[in-house]
């Protein structure tokens, strides 16, 4: 299917046959080179495996990565060639000029038949791709079109079909993350539990920000006032980087945590633990309702108390004046 | 010899007679230079401008003071770049003759004579020969790229470990909003402003431009947007990097302000040089230039300032909204009064795609041309060419929502934007088949110029692959904002337009200055650019789908190798461009060693002109008779014949005065 590449053949030439010895280079070199990125390089290549959006991900870079490589070396060996074959010798004529081709019409025509066929093959694989794993990761806005399977339900319990919502908050220059499942608590790591289809709600108190989990293959841009919904269904357990990847001030650097895929019942446990201590402490009570948006000016700044209790920055409103920063 | 004349309206009664005098010959008064506007006025003018401004400002707004979010009033620093901007372009002259227009005085002889003074107070002037402001661009456009390359060494100096830091936050973002902001405004005219403004004409056989105080104008514009930009700095510069991302921007301390100013300014400069060009494309050609002769660069040039014509509009409109949300507190992007910050993307992105092919288009002209001349061979395709470039300036709008393709925008259309970004891989594939057309079975020559020409077809093509990556949506998701992005756009922009300027610059400057440029030395800065280059562009395609994203100062410590390997490549590749300065410094202003009319034994017009080309670029306006890549055709006509007999143009276009030798004004009949 990637292997088609018709315009590699130029006009058959009369004294040594230029147009077959580059095809038959051409097609031992991107073969070579395809069976080198498929076998070798797939299983590395990045964002990994560990959910069903990652792993979409990393058959798209492979297959992406397979159908350019013929591609660039059909026009690496075609100008290495070129230069070696027609170059000026010393001895040559220094003052002759080529032959005179202006164009060719079959060329021409298949070579702009070539590239439409890789770019609609390109664009049918891609559309598929998108749309089977539900948006494979990327954030669809408050509204999104391709979902996962999953029923909702306002208690989560593992073992079910129940979606988990997850909401992610940003704000200049930490992530806060809230369980609306279990009492809208809130949580400064992001805590995933494995096989469970995950409903993640991305939103930001003051600039725009981005949700990276670098090895779940999920980035949805966290915007103030608006919801953005992302999927994913973590496949195997382990831990996960976060990091800001929209530009959101001068600690966007410095903006990252990281997050663990545990098991179901060890997620459940650790949910309700943290949701009775919110609850015992007063967190819960205090915290806004869960809602999809926050709007920090309206929302009382009772952070600061709440930051020294549970080290909570999120939707409870406390963010840094922005004229005034502090280090986190 | 009048550059500007108006044959069909009578010239009000002046000093100046028709067929005016050269300048410093009888009748001619110039006064000392001191006393004529130019840039030393323009500077004094600026200055009081800006205090003026920031007075009134200060008056205006003393008692509502400040920025939403800022806690700054930004309405004198705003008013006082409109000001000082307006006295440098008043310091300039830009306004007087507009001023005894207006008065019914006869206009001023000094400025439209400038191109024919000896001497170099010439480019510190507002003068209307287009080979002066082709000049005055291309040290322009050297100077913003040596500055943004400097602000590069900082970010990279800074990479150099992840956790050890040479600057503080704000000041790496000021760093990376700088040389980001003053890159992507600079490439908008590296090639446009000097070889665009120079040889556009010249390769159309026209003696001028449709509008030459518009293009003058359009030049004098970019140091102001130099100077405000850097005056960023002095606010401690803006952390929203070149793309200003609302509400960010609100936020953000006065800097802010620096780069939407500067921003706006360089798009107005844009937008004056695009319909410039446009003008002169289409109206001043000279006869038998047909629209199928016309110069592959030219053609650039038309498609691009199409592009800009049609895209700054609205990146002129975001800025002017981002200062009003910043001074007068209005509430276009923040959501949270009712504004929208996807308004800001969407406006941004909708002239910052195009914007990337008004980077890239021209360097497939300038390349087209060298690629023709060192092949010997005539450009392979030259109508599936010109359509390539057409239909990568058509596709160019409508591929913008690709950069929002995680930010939350309804996601229906992704499926389309995927598509159209695929699509415009079509036409600029026909670079390709162009390129490769013209290398078949060609008599190549290993120039400087060709082997820019070279490298640029290996940087373009791992550009513009990873441009297909980024257009998946899936593998996109991992790609988005991080250095892979940062790799492909370096690929594309200064692998491939830089390396097609520099190609430019060491196939034409001969032509502009009339100097050699040395070869060895020009091969070193070949090789260690191309070198160095890929060495510290391609790992940050690695880097990228390994977790870093873009313009962060700290990074995970696994990465601290392949920065390391970077940034070291990176301050290589300063030195390769050091390379080029001194070559460039020491060819121009010490060896000057005198080069020959057509060293290239080029086919193409402004080679058949004496280097550097007569003030008024031909004696009489030039009949072509051929096209200029007819190389290897036996018996091909020359390209133009430059001194045709007394009378033919004249019978072309009736009603024209028959024109006696010596060149009266009524040959003025390039329309």
């Amino acid at each position: 299917m990637t292997t088609t590449e018709p315009a590699a053949q130029p006009a058959p030439a009369p004294e040594p046959r230029h147009g077959r010895r580059l095809f038959v280079l051409w097609l031992v070199l991107s073969l070579a080179a395809d069976l080198l990125i498929w076998f070798a390089w797939k299983p590395h290549l990045p964002p990994g495996d560990m959910s069903d959006a990652a792993r979409h991900q990393q058959f798209d870079i492979a297959v992406l990565a397979i159908s350019a490589a013929p591609v660039i070396v059909f026009a690496i060996l075609y100008f290495v060639y070129a230069l070696v074959v027609w170059r000026i010798r010393p001895g040559d004529d220094a003052a002759g000029d080529g032959e005179p081709i202006y164009g060719h019409t079959k060329v021409q025509v298949s070579w702009i038949v070539g590239t439409t066929v890789i770019v609609m093959w390109l664009f049918v694989f891609g559309t598929v791709e998108l749309v089977t794993p539900a948006g494979a990761g990327a954030g669809e806005g408050p509204s999104p079109i391709w979902k996962l399977a999953g029923t909702q339900s306002a208690t989560w319990t593992p073992g079910g079909k129940t979606m988990l919502d997850v909401q992610v908050i940003g704000q200049q220059w930490a992530w806060t993350y809230r369980y609306p499942q279990f009492g809208g608590m809130e949580s400064s790591e992001l805590m995933l539990p494995v096989n469970t289809p995950v409903t993640f709600h991305v939103t930001s108190l003051d600039v725009i920000h981005s949700f990276w989990a670098y090895q779940l293959g999920v980035k949805a841009d966290a915007n103030p006032q608006v919801d953005n919904v992302a999927y994913v269904t973590a496949k195997t357990l382990g831990s996960v980087t976060v990091r800001c990847n929209e530009l959101c001030g001068i600690w966007h650097g410095a903006m990252f945590n990281y997050g663990h895929v545990v098991s179901q019942s060890a997620f459940q446990s650790w949910a309700s633990g943290v949701q009775a201590k919110e609850k015992a402490d007063g967190v819960l009570a205090d915290l806004p309702p869960y809602a999809l948006t926050y709007d920090p000016t309206v929302i009382p700044q009772m952070g600061e108390n709440l930051i020294k209790i549970d080290g909570i920055t999120g939707a409870a409103g406390y963010y840094y004046p922005p004229s005034d920063p502090v280090t986190p | 010899m009048a550059i500007e004349t108006h044959q069909d309206r009578p010239e009000p009664a002046s000093s100046e007679p028709a067929g005016a005098p050269p300048v410093g010959g009888p009748g001619g008064v110039l006064r000392p230079w001191h006393l004529r506007p130019g840039a030393h006025l323009g500077v004094l003018c600026a200055a009081a401008g800006y205090l003026l401004g920031h007075l009134l400002g200060n008056f205006l707004s003393s008692a509502y003071q400040q920025n939403l979010l800022s806690d700054s009033n930004d309405i004198p620093i705003v008013l006082g770049y409109t000001f000082g901007t307006l006295g440098w372009l008043g310091g300039l002259g830009v306004f007087n003759d507009l001023g005894r227009q207006m008065l019914g005085r006869p206009l001023l002889a000094e400025v439209r004579h400038g191109g024919s003074e000896a001497g170099l107070s010439k480019y510190f002037r507002y003068t209307l020969d287009h080979k002066v402001v082709g000049i005055q661009y291309l040290y322009g456009m050297i100077a913003y790229f040596l500055t943004g390359g400097l602000f590069a060494m900082a970010i990279r100096s800074e990479l150099l470990s992840p956790s050890y830091h040479l600057l503080g936050p704000s000041q790496y973002l000021m760093v990376v909003g700088e040389h980001g902001t003053m890159m992507m405004m600079m490439m908008s005219s590296v090639i446009l402003g000097p070889f665009g403004q120079y040889f556009g004409p010249l390769l159309i056989g026209s003696k001028r431009v449709a509008f030459p105080r518009i293009e003058a104008l359009g030049f004098w514009l970019t140091p102001a947007a130099y100077v405000i930009l850097l005056s960023g700095v002095l606010f401690g510069g803006f952390p929203t990097g070149w793309t200003g991302y609302e509400p960010l921007a609100t936020q953000a301390t006065a800097g802010e302000d620096a780069y939407f100013f500067a921003f706006g300014l360089m798009g107005l400069s844009m937008i004056l040089a695009g319909f410039n060009m446009i003008v002169t494309v289409i109206n001043y050609r000279a006869p038998g230039m047909r629209w199928s002769r016309l110069p592959m660069f030219v053609w650039s040039m038309f498609t691009v300032s199409f592009l800009q014509v049609l895209s700054v509009p609205v990146l002129i409109g975001a800025c002017y909204m981002g200062l009003m949300d910043r001074t007068f507190q209005t509430a276009f992007f923040s959501n949270q009064l009712g504004g929208s910050s996807f308004l800001y993307e969407d406006l941004f992105w909708f002239f910052g795609h195009p914007e990337v092919y008004i980077l890239a288009l021209p360097g497939f002209g300038v390349i087209s041309e060298v690629v023709a001349v060192f092949c010997r061979k005539p450009l392979f395709g030259y109508r599936v060419a010109a359509a390539g470039m057409l239909g990568v300036g058509i596709l160019s709008f409508f591929v913008w929502q690709h950069h929002l393709f995680d930010s939350g925008i309804n996601p229906d259309m992704r499926p389309l934007f995927m598509l159209t970004t695929e699509l415009i891989s079509i036409p600029t594939g026909f670079i390709y088949l162009v390129g490769m057309g013209t290398f078949w079975k060609a008599r190549i020559r290993f120039t400087v110029p060709m082997l820019f020409a070279l490298a640029f077809y290996f940087n373009f093509l791992i550009g513009g692959i990873s441009g297909v990556f980024l257009s998946d949506v899936p593998a996109d998701t991992t790609e988005h904002g991080s250095f892979f992005v940062m790799a492909h756009f370096h690929y594309t922009i200064m692998g491939g337009l830089i390396f097609a300027f520099m190609a430019g610059i060491y196939y034409w400057l001969p032509k502009m200055t009339g100097f050699k440029l040395n070869e060895r030395l020009g091969k070193l800065h070949f090789w260690t650019m191309f070198i160095f280059f890929n060495t510290t562009f391609l790992p940050l395609f690695a880097i990228g789908l390994m977790g870093m994203p873009r313009r962060v100062f700290e990074y995970a410590r696994n990465l601290e190798t392949l920065n390391d390997w970077v940034s070291i490549s990176a301050f290589c590749l300063g030195v390769s461009i050091l390379i080029f300065v001194v070559n460039f410094v020491m060819s121009m202003l010490f060896w000057r060693e005198p080069e020959v009319d057509n060293p290239w034994r080029s086919r193409s017009l402004e080679w058949q002109l004496s280097s550097p080309p007569p003030p008024e670029n031909f004696r009489r306006v030039p009949v072509i008779l051929s096209g200029s890549y007819d190389y290897g055709v036996p018996d091909a006509l020359p390209v133009a014949d430059l001194n045709p007999p007394a009378g033919v143009i004249g019978a072309a276009y009736a009603g024209a005065p028959a024109a006696p030798p010596g060149m009266p004004p009524g040959m003025e009949v390039s329309r």
